[in-house]
């Protein structure tokens, strides 16, 4: 009997706290993957900031920080500068990464702060309750945007892999998902591409990934990836927006 | 001995803090600190240092959380408005035991407020500023000597405790210019064993900030405060000048003890029993300083409203006895003024 299939050896046997057809679980597995791959158990440094992120502080044999909400890209920034031989990673949400923290990340990018961002974004605040995130779309139904999300007073959601991707100092900016198993398959590469550019020294690598929040979207999680299908990622449309490496090649 | 040379203020401590091994310096422009961030960038490449201006002193407080985390010497330096927004992170790398090391160069507030001189952060340096129960090590020195030699020991206070120390100077003490003896070169510490910066050779390092239940909260919260214990018991400094057969103490802090040590020689040349107490460490307050003191009144002078004369009365047994003057907005009280306001409380 071979072992076609396991779960990374890289997890703590910590029982995982998401939510039932939360992209978060299928995320954290790939980036566990990969670490285990490429045997980078003792360079990979995590930085979990708030919203749901932070779980995962507890699920990886890997040295890893917690950070306030919106400050892990300034966290990164110390821990890749004083540590610039470690693959140091940003892992972040959507309210996180594109309200609290948009200075951070956009100043993070025009510096071309050498380390990984993985952007999980799934149009919602997820941790505090299903409230409106600058990416959710328009019309979405929130807690704090009850008769859907009206431009009148929001104003529209936010394109960060081609804002990111605008910025000089970006080396890498990719959107992915994770509603099949071949865009999965997608991410994975992605990511992996991302963390060899920064294990090459290049500047700001970024995976924006767009994922399923079925609590805060107060639906099934099956409807949650038709609805992912169907209407979040024409919003966000997937594909690479930047990658210097192959334009070198 | 190391190098005497003839220094402002702010650039002596940041020599120092370089020959301290710190070589990481996040930093945003506000005076009167931004001679620190300058010193930093201009020496950065013939020392190997580190030098970023940070978009804001809040991306500049949580670089240096990241320096920190992988063990190594960071800090950065501001002033009053800017260390209002690094107060978040203050109290973060309080809860994560982060030994960073900030400057604030006080200048008058509320607000955009004024530049020059000011003690008015008193409060928000010694009595948490950000949320939470935090408290951070407070050294304000007197000197252009004492800010510089206060670089090596607030990295090794910060180091010794796992806890950020601030350093509390202001518009007066940066800008001044005086001899000072630069500290030895030092390399800064060896690989430390709690640090994030890749397991290897040992189990992963998890830094968390975040709770877990109320009772792993309590019990987290009572570690820090069994730490802040031990702090208050170990760390309290102060100097004291003719205190014994004293009939009034002065206590002031700061460059600003100086006006109040000229005062006090005036009035022992005109025969008057005056001491005085300069607390050293903001945080924890010396109240051990006024152990023992007995029959005594004390005469708290502060560039602020009155902040620090709280501590002291809280110190002491008869607070009754405690009298304030103080001077806000960048004005400075003269050695005279001060004189003057001794004799008009005591001289009745």
């Amino acid at each position: 009997m071979s072992i076609v299939y396991k779960r990374p050896e890289v997890f703590t046997d910590e029982y995982m706290k998401y939510c039932g057809g939360c992209g978060h679980g299928i995320i954290n597995k790939v980036i566990g993957e990969l670490i285990e791959e490429n045997n980078w158990q003792e360079k990979a440094v995590f930085v979990w900031p708030i919203g749901c992120s932070v779980y995962a502080d507890k699920y990886f044999k890997v040295d890893s920080i917690c950070a306030l909400h919106g400050r892990a890209p300034a966290v990164a920034t110390g821990v890749k500068r004083a540590t610039p031989e470690n693959l140091v990673i940003s892992y972040q949400g959507d309210g996180d990464l594109v309200s609290e923290g948009m200075s951070e990340i956009m100043h993070s990018a025009i510096r071309g702060e050498k380390f990984t961002v993985v952007f999980v974004n799934n149009a919602i605040y997820g941790m505090t309750g299903g409230q409106m995130a600058p990416t959710t779309l328009m019309g979405q139904h929130t807690t704090t945007s009850p008769y859907g999300r009206a431009e009148e007073f929001t104003g529209h959601p936010v394109n960060m892999a081609e804002i990111i991707a605008g910025i000089p100092g970006c080396y890498y900016s990719e959107r992915v998902t994770v509603n099949t198993p071949g865009n999965i398959r997608k991410m994975k590469a992605a990511i992996k591409k991302a963390f060899e550019y920064q294990m090459e020294g290049k500047g700001l690598t970024f995976v924006e990934v767009v994922s399923p929040c079925p609590t805060g979207w107060n639906m099934k999680p099956v409807k949650a990836l038709e609805w992912l299908s169907e209407s979040v990622i024409s919003t966000y449309p997937l594909g690479v927006f930047k990658d210097l490496g192959k334009e070198e090649k | 001995m190391g190098e005497k040379v003839f220094m402002q203020g702010n650039e002596a401590f940041a020599e120092s803090a370089i020959r301290s091994g710190c070589k990481f310096f996040f930093g945003y422009p506000i005076t009167p600190s931004s001679e620190m961030p300058e010193y930093y960038a201009k020496r950065a490449p013939e020392e190997g240092l580190t030098f970023i201006q940070a978009e804001t002193e809040v991306a500049a407080f949580n670089m240096i959380a990241g320096v920190a985390a992988t063990g190594k010497r960071g800090m950065t330096a501001t002033s009053g408005p800017g260390f209002s927004l690094g107060c978040e992170a203050m109290s973060y790398m309080s809860a994560a035991s982060l030994p960073s090391v900030v400057v604030d160069v006080m200048r008058p507030g509320p607000a955009d407020g004024e530049i020059l001189g000011s003690q008015g952060d008193y409060f928000q340096l010694t009595k948490g500023g950000g949320h939470g129960d935090y408290r951070t090590i407070v050294l304000a020195p007197y000197s252009v000597q004492e800010y510089a030699d206060f670089a090596p020991l607030a990295f090794e206070l910060a180091e010794k405790y796992l806890n950020p120390v601030v350093v509390a100077s202001d518009g007066t003490l940066a800008k001044m210019m005086e001899n000072v003896v630069l500290p030895e070169r030092s390399a800064g510490p060896e690989r430390q064993p709690w640090a994030v910066d890749g397991a290897k050779g040992r189990e992963h390092n998890d830094i968390t900030t975040c709770g877990d239940g109320p009772e792993q909260w309590e019990a987290f919260n009572l570690r820090l405060q069994a730490k802040y214990q031990n702090i208050r018991d170990n760390e309290q400094r102060w100097e004291e000048y003719q205190t014994e057969d004293a009939d009034v103490i002065i206590v002031a802090f700061g460059v600003y003890s100086r006006v109040a040590m000229a005062a006090m020689k005036m009035a022992r040349e005109k025969g008057l029993k005056v001491g005085l107490i300069r607390p050293i460490t903001l945080w924890p307050f010396p109240v051990k300083a006024f152990e023992n003191l007995e029959n005594k009144d004390f005469f708290v002078t502060e560039l602020n409203s009155g902040q620090m004369v709280e501590d002291v009365k809280l110190a002491v047994k008869d607070k009754d006895r405690v009298e304030f003057y103080g001077r806000l907005g960048g004005m400075i009280p003269t050695p005279v003024e001060l004189f003057n306001k001794l004799c008009e409380l005591y001289m009745k």
